[in-house]
């Protein structure tokens, strides 16, 4: 009996205090009709300005080729949805390589990145160690000046690295501002809980493992949510290191196919091999949407989780200095 | 005795040599963890740095630098002869005189728009859709606009239907400078609201609600409190995107430089590219490249020195 009792007005009281912080100050006059409304109009627009291109690529990726003829092109009321398009690009082919090759790239990179960088950001991350004045310099120097296109690539060849997926890594795999965001949040644990770690006789691995790692969970999962979103959308690296485009992430590929508009490969969709699927053939229009549309989903799933972090304000925090 | 022997290695451990032996003992995991960092950083960013040099130089791939003949300031002598790189350097400036008028005057507004907004729900939802672009590529942001506003795309598409004639934005040279910016708009503009937002927060409330006691309307108190608040991060910012002033994105760029033509599409990251790696003028390329990078180096010194005579806290402070 008593739960309930001391549930209801609590979950009572946090709405009243949720309508409070929402309501207007008693001393700030109402707005005027056409103010509400223009806020309210503009917003709406900044809304639909993001989420409708992404919404007509979305429903023209599933429509047949009935449907696109009808429209006369994109599709914005959807009908007769189909996912042929998709079975078509995953059956093997240009896409389903180059989809093969951006993951593998964005998981082996992000966990690349992020080790160096967890490491880094400890190691420079304890008050008056030998030498991390000097070092931090030399991370924050890199902020100043890149070291150009054409000294990286001659780099890059004299290595040898040029059609490896090394070259889409290491070149780029260090953000200095991940490191100083991730640095920042560790300078503020508490010296104590370290320092008495380390008279129980931890070392210093064992205190970045076992202490610092689990206090900074959510901060290690927005620098590689960063990390990982930077890969993915990494696009400069593949077009001047790569030249065998069989070879090619998922990037280069939206990029020759749709904003180049070359033609689609005869094999590119692939073809519908499995006889129980039973499905047509999806329109040329579908196809390449569907391309967009696979090129944006991951960074789509990512982004809640990004978007979670920022109220705690990890990544303002770091924005300020 | 004792003391005597205890003060002299007090002394000498606070002289050099002992002192550092005995931190480096201490500190060395730390160093080992920062050291991959370290070898990266120096092994693909600081020793390329130092291979600008075949500016210098009439650079052969197969001499390489040690065999190929230095030729000292030729290249420059070339780069500043030739009307595309003026023309590339131009369109830079024009570009990014063109977004600090339309471009950065938008979050800010975004963001005072959004901080009247009372409902912390929608607000938050807001913030999540408008933060989203930010995180899309390029290619992807250009293929969208291809779509939406392109010769083949809806915009186009329900022209014609309505019996309007052909319609391209993607490739017009004339509005080309209206397309970027309305591209960079798109993608980050609400990702720029991030910093003004947290600014707002900072701004007392009671100072509003004094000023309404006094009798300052709605416009009156933005105009008194909201942007003297904002001030220093405008500035700041402002500051810095001049300091940024030759770079206007690459990527963006090189994507669209084949519908519109490179006319009004080169830009100096882009002529870097096509001259040095395409055309494989090398040296001549990394003559434009350093001239790039060495400028705005200077700008980005010269703009931080102004943030802090300004009062305002610079990218990096002096200490």
């Amino acid at each position: 009996m008593t739960s309930p009792n001391l549930t209801i007005p609590s979950r009572l009281a946090r709405r009243r205090a949720a309508t409070a912080e929402n309501q207007r100050p008693a001393w700030e006059e109402p707005p005027s009709v056409p103010g509400r409304l223009s806020k309210g109009v503009i917003l709406g627009l900044v809304v639909l300005a993001v989420t409708f291109p992404l919404y007509v690529v979305v429903v023209t990726s599933l429509s047949s080729t009935e449907a696109v003829t009808r429209a006369g092109g994109l599709v914005v009321v959807p009908r007769e949805l189909t996912l042929s398009a998709y079975v078509q690009l995953l059956s093997g082919g240009v896409v389903t390589k180059a989809l093969m090759v951006s993951m593998g790239v964005t998981v082996i990179g992000t966990l690349f990145s992020l080790v160096i960088t967890v490491l880094a950001a400890y190691g420079l991350s304890r008050p008056g160690s030998l030498l991390h004045r000097p070092l931090l310099f030399v991370v924050l120097l890199t902020f100043l000046f890149g070291p150009g296109i054409i000294p990286s690539y001659l780099l890059v060849s004299s290595f040898g690295l040029i059609d490896s997926y090394a070259s889409l890594i290491l070149p780029t795999a260090i953000s200095a501002f991940n490191l100083i965001v991730m640095r920042s949040f560790f300078m503020g644990i508490p010296g104590e809980l370290i320092d008495s770690a380390r008279v129980d006789g931890a070392s210093e691995f064992g205190i970045l493992t076992r202490i610092v790692m689990p206090l900074s969970k959510a901060v290690v999962a927005v620098v590689g949510l960063f990390y990982a979103v930077s890969y993915w959308n990494a696009f400069f690296n593949a077009l001047l290191y790569l030249n065998d485009n069989n070879k090619w992430p998922l990037q280069l590929v939206l990029r020759t196919y749709i904003v180049q508009a070359q033609q689609l490969p005869a094999g590119a969709g692939g073809i519908v091999t499995s006889p129980g699927m039973n499905l047509a053939p999806a329109p040329t229009l579908a196809i390449k949407m569907a391309i967009v549309v696979i090129a944006v989903l991951p960074v789509l799933l990512a982004y809640p989780f990004i978007q979670r972090h920022f109220t705690k304000g990890v990544i303002i925090g770091a924005v300020k200095g | 005795m004792t003391t005597v022997a205890e003060s002299r290695r007090l002394r000498r451990s606070s002289r050099g040599g002992a002192n550092w032996r005995q931190r480096f003992r201490k500190d060395w995991p730390l160093l080992l963890m920062v050291s991959p960092v370290i070898v990266l950083l120096g092994v693909f960013h600081y020793f390329p740095t130092l291979g600008n040099v075949i500016a210098f130089q009439d650079y052969s791939p197969y001499a390489g630098i040690r065999g190929s003949e230095w030729i000292g300031f030729g290249n420059f002598a070339r780069l500043f002869a030739e009307p595309e790189f003026w023309s590339a350097l131009l369109n830079t400036l024009t570009i990014t005189g063109f977004q600090l008028v339309f471009f950065f005057p938008i979050p800010i507004f975004l963001a005072l728009l959004l901080n009247s907004v009372l409902s912390v729900r929608v607000r938050t939802m807001i913030q999540g859709v408008a933060y989203l672009p930010h995180f899309f590529s390029w290619v992807l942001v250009v293929s969208l606009f291809q779509q939406m506003l392109g010769g083949s795309g809806l915009l186009a598409q329900s022209l014609r239907t309505h019996g309007h004639g052909a319609f391209d934005l993607m490739t017009n040279p004339d509005t080309f400078l209206l397309l970027v910016t309305s591209q960079a708009v798109w993608k980050d503009a609400g990702w720029g609201m991030i910093v003004f937002l947290a600014a707002l927060s900072t701004i007392n409330p009671a100072l509003y609600e004094a000023a309404a006691a006094d009798g300052a309307n709605r416009w009156r108190r933005m105009w008194h409190i909201t942007l003297p608040g904002l001030r220093p991060v405008i500035v700041l910012l402002l500051i810095l995107r001049l300091g940024d002033a030759l770079s206007v994105g690459f990527e963006q760029f090189i994507l669209q430089r084949a519908a519109v033509g490179s006319e009004v599409s080169e830009v100096l990251d882009t002529y870097v590219y096509y001259q040095g790696l395409l055309v494989g003028d090398f040296g001549y390329g990394a003559a434009a490249g350093l001239f790039k990078g060495v400028v705005g180096l200077v700008l980005i010194l010269v703009a931080n020195r102004f943030a802090h005579m300004m009062g305002e806290q610079g990218v990096y402070s002096k200490s």
